[in-house]
């Protein structure tokens, strides 16, 4: 077996930290990692507490290919009732913190309560305490890792924290590992904040003695490598440019969602691209991308490093942005970017190391502001209230505004409440471009039409890895389909669904599947694991787990009206492209994708359905 | 033909593969808290440096053990720890100007790189070639090709 089989249990109220086995009748049938965290969840919390209550838990999880040799193998979530969407939150993390949980014996923590004072959680192998952090709230998750190995003297601890957004409770804050990794989505930092908890510090020198096979698992890990190596996309496309490699393909497509959902262009698309990053300013002659980075195990590493421009407007006495950092992905360049219709590519690095440093979602905070800059254009909100000008297109407003975000200050404390809210305060809600309160992301649905359903039947709220159907409509994986079509798209969201589900259980990452199907995580987790792993077993699995999902958020809740798309995406048409004149498919996909799911016509999942799941 | 270790920074992720797959050669166990190996991170310059010992010729841990537990492998030219003589007097670590050999706590004795008895497991492991294993007389050969490709540039 590969788990540990111990848990931790914190009781922040008071104090308490106790070891616990692992159900391993639960670890069988729903892996680990997100599955499992979100069954104890949904077993221990009522699904209607207010999700920054002491009554909600947050569970940190491995799963049981976490901390092996498996490449990816590094993957931890953080599971909760989240803030942002009072649905089901789930944010999934690479770096080294996953692995060192693991090396430390314990599978997950959980923490319930919530603690009278500032606490960090200090791991050590099998011994677990409080400490007080008194002295690391208010400061961001820089200065807390660095604070926390100086004195404890120790450089290899590793660290999960939350920054000031965690703590001001915004509502789309992170928890960050390793300075850039983070558990990013629904405001997972936010109900860390709201519990005191302001990082968990672990060194683990254990290690994972007890794979099943050890010497089946050599070899089909290094298998399995080789397949990564020789593919297209995890053996050349994301080593070579990170996933920057999609912004100007999906430009090209249509797809790119630009200043608040207006348009599918930008026209400065390359301008934010990989190839720009690589491309020597003409400021210094330096390029701002200066290295690749891989998370714990992994042979693909997509991750970027960065160095932003000393003389940009944005750092300029602020030497502390000066040095290395986690560069742009994707998703953020979009959100800071395109969404925005800024250009900028310095601003965009600028925010992200802000978002990293304080812990907040680059995807959230740029869609935000993007919806800010959208009403500030058509006058609902003026200079006075937020304090600058925000057209579409402003660096400058962009870099103030992820500033005020981070320090919650002025407008940036209506930023921190998400596009949803704001725009309900402003009296325009349909100008939130968001599924369930959760900001799309870097995909239009118009020219990737699966994507629309995707993001309307995230049990997460609107999000592109719950089944990221990109990767058959735009590369052919596993299947082309045609972008533009919505025929057979309920179907393979499904599908998708289902096994991205086993794939976030198992402790690896996601981006394997554009080279792996289940059948080669199958492997892999039958030659560490007891018990009998077939793709079937992994499929049910991965169907279970989102059944699971779904029941908490109805019983939270939600209906059938958080599974619509805003009215922009259905009713104005893209002006553009290969889906000029197309609006998003998603009322005519929903009834079939519900059938299919074997759920009634209000997404209720059938009594046949739950039974045969074991739900 | 002798073989040495030759590493290569510009090229390392940071993925800890070799860590893994040195830990697991020598103890059976993942566990990077005992490999030999180390990959560190600069942050400030975001570099990762993988670090282990070079092998001395005339090595400074052989020539401090007092009970003659280091042995050279003439084959592969390592120097190995013996374990079974091994006191764990620590006057190795003590020794070594790089710090590639440490005490393990678990065990009471020293361990450091032995070059796994000529197949080294980290260099099998890494993704990015960023560890290789090549003639011990030309490590530098890579990069006398860079320069040489240059020179050979009529442009310049």
């Amino acid at each position: 077996m590969a788990w540990t089989r111990k848990i931790l249990r914190v009781n922040l109220t008071k104090g308490t930290c106790t070891a616990e086995d692992l159900n391993m009748e639960w670890a069988m049938d729903y892996l680990g990692s997100r599955g499992l965290a979100t069954k104890y969840l949904v077993e221990e919390i009522d699904p209607k507490v207010d999700p920054l209550s002491a009554d909600n838990k947050l569970i940190m999880a491995t799963g049981p290919m976490t901390g092996t040799i498996a490449s990816t193998g590094g993957r931890y979530t953080v599971v909760t009732k989240g803030p942002l969407t009072g649905a089901i939150a789930c944010s999934n993390s690479g770096g080294y913190v996953g692995a060192e949980m693991k090396f430390a014996g314990w599978d997950m923590v959980i923490f319930e309560g919530k603690s009278p004072k500032p606490v960090y959680l200090m791991i050590e192998n099998d011994k677990a305490e409080l400490r007080d952090a008194s002295h690391l709230w208010g400061t961001s998750t820089w200065h807390t890792e660095e604070q926390i190995k100086k004195e404890n003297q120790d450089p290899q601890i590793r660290i999960s924290s939350i920054g000031k957004a965690g703590e001001n409770q915004v509502l789309f804050s992170c928890v960050v590992n390793d300075l850039h990794r983070a558990a990013g989505r629904s405001g997972v930092g936010a109900v860390m904040g709201s519990k005191n908890l302001k990082a968990v510090a672990i060194r683990g020198t254990k290690g994972i003695s007890n794979v099943v096979n050890p010497a089946e698992f050599q070899k089909v890990t290094a298998e399995k490598k080789q397949i990564l190596a020789e593919n297209a996309v995890t053996g050349e496309g994301l080593p070579t440019y990170g996933t920057q490699v999609l912004m100007n393909v999906i430009n090209e497509m249509g797809a790119l969602p630009t200043r608040n959902f207006k348009d599918v262009k930008f026209e400065s698309a390359n301008d934010i691209s990989a190839e720009a990053m690589a491309t020597p300013r003409e400021s210094d002659g330096k390029a701002q991308l200066i290295a690749n980075q891989a998370c714990f195990g992994c042979t693909i590493a997509c991750g970027r490093v960065s160095k932003i421009d000393k003389d940009h407007f944005s750092v300029q006495q602020k030497p502390q942005y000066h040095g290395a950092s986690g560069g742009l992905e994707y998703e953020a360049a979009w959100a800071l970017g395109a969404a925005n219709g800024v250009k900028d590519l310095e601003a965009l690095q600028y925010a992200q190391m802000v978002c990293n440093e304080q812990g907040f979602d680059p995807i959230s905070f740029g869609a935000t502001v993007g919806a800010v800059m959208e009403m500030y254009e058509n006058g609902t909100i003026d200079e006075e209230t937020i304090g600058l000008k925000a057209p579409f297109g402003s660096a400058e407003a962009l870099c103030e505004l992820v500033d005020m975000t981070a320090n919650g200050e002025g407008f940036g404390v209506e930023i921190g409440l998400g596009s949803k809210r704001l725009c309900e305060k402003y009296g325009q809600p349909e100008l939130s471009m968001s599924v369930k309160g959760q900001e799309f992301p870097a995909y239009d649905p118009r020219g990737i039409q699966g994507m629309g359903l995707t993001y309307a039947t995230s049990n997460r709220g609107a999000c592109h890895l719950r089944s990221y159907t990109v990767a058959s409509e735009t590369l052919g994986i596993p299947v082309k389909t045609d972008p533009l079509a919505t025929e057979g798209k309920p179907g393979l969201v499904m599908a998708f669904q289902d096994a991205t589900a086993a794939f976030d259980s198992s402790g690896l990452c996601v981006f394997t599947s554009f080279a792996w199907g289940l059948g080669d995580i199958q492997a892999q987790i039958d030659a560490a694991c007891e018990g009998d792993w077939s793709e079937e077993k992994l499929q049910e699995v991965g169907e279970r787990i989102w059944n699971m999902e779904k029941l908490f958020n109805l019983e939270a809740g939600l209906t059938k009206e958080d599974d619509q798309l805003p009215t922009r995406l259905t009713t104005e048409a893209a002006t553009e492209g290969p889906a000029k004149g197309l609006v998003a498919g998603v009322p005519e996909m929903l009834p079939e994708y519900y059938e299919l799911r074997g759920w009634d016509k209000d997404g209720v999942p059938s009594a046949e359905k739950l039974k045969s799941l074991g739900l | 033909m002798q073989k040495s270790l030759y590493i290569d920074p510009e090229k390392c992720t940071g993925c800890l593969q070799c860590e893994m797959a040195c830990s697991f050669e020598q103890t059976g166990v993942f566990n990077p808290s005992q490999s030999r190996i180390k990959v560190f991170s600069f942050e400030e310059e975001g570099r990762k440096v993988p670090y282990t010992c070079t092998q001395c010729d005339e090595a400074w841990c052989m020539q401090a053990c007092p009970v003659d537990s280091i042995k050279l492998d003439a084959t592969t030219g390592a120097k190995v720890v013996q374990d079974e003589t091994c006191v764990g007097c620590k006057v190795c670590t003590i020794s070594c100007p790089f710090g590639t050999i440490n005490y393990v706590v678990d065990t009471g004795k020293v361990a450091k790189c032995d070059l796994c008895g000529g197949d080294p497991a980290c260099v099998k492991a890494c993704p990015t070639d960023a560890i290789t294993y090549v003639d011990a007389s030309w490590t530098g050969l890579d990069k006398m090709r860079k320069w040489a490709a240059k020179a050979n540039d009529a442009s310049l």
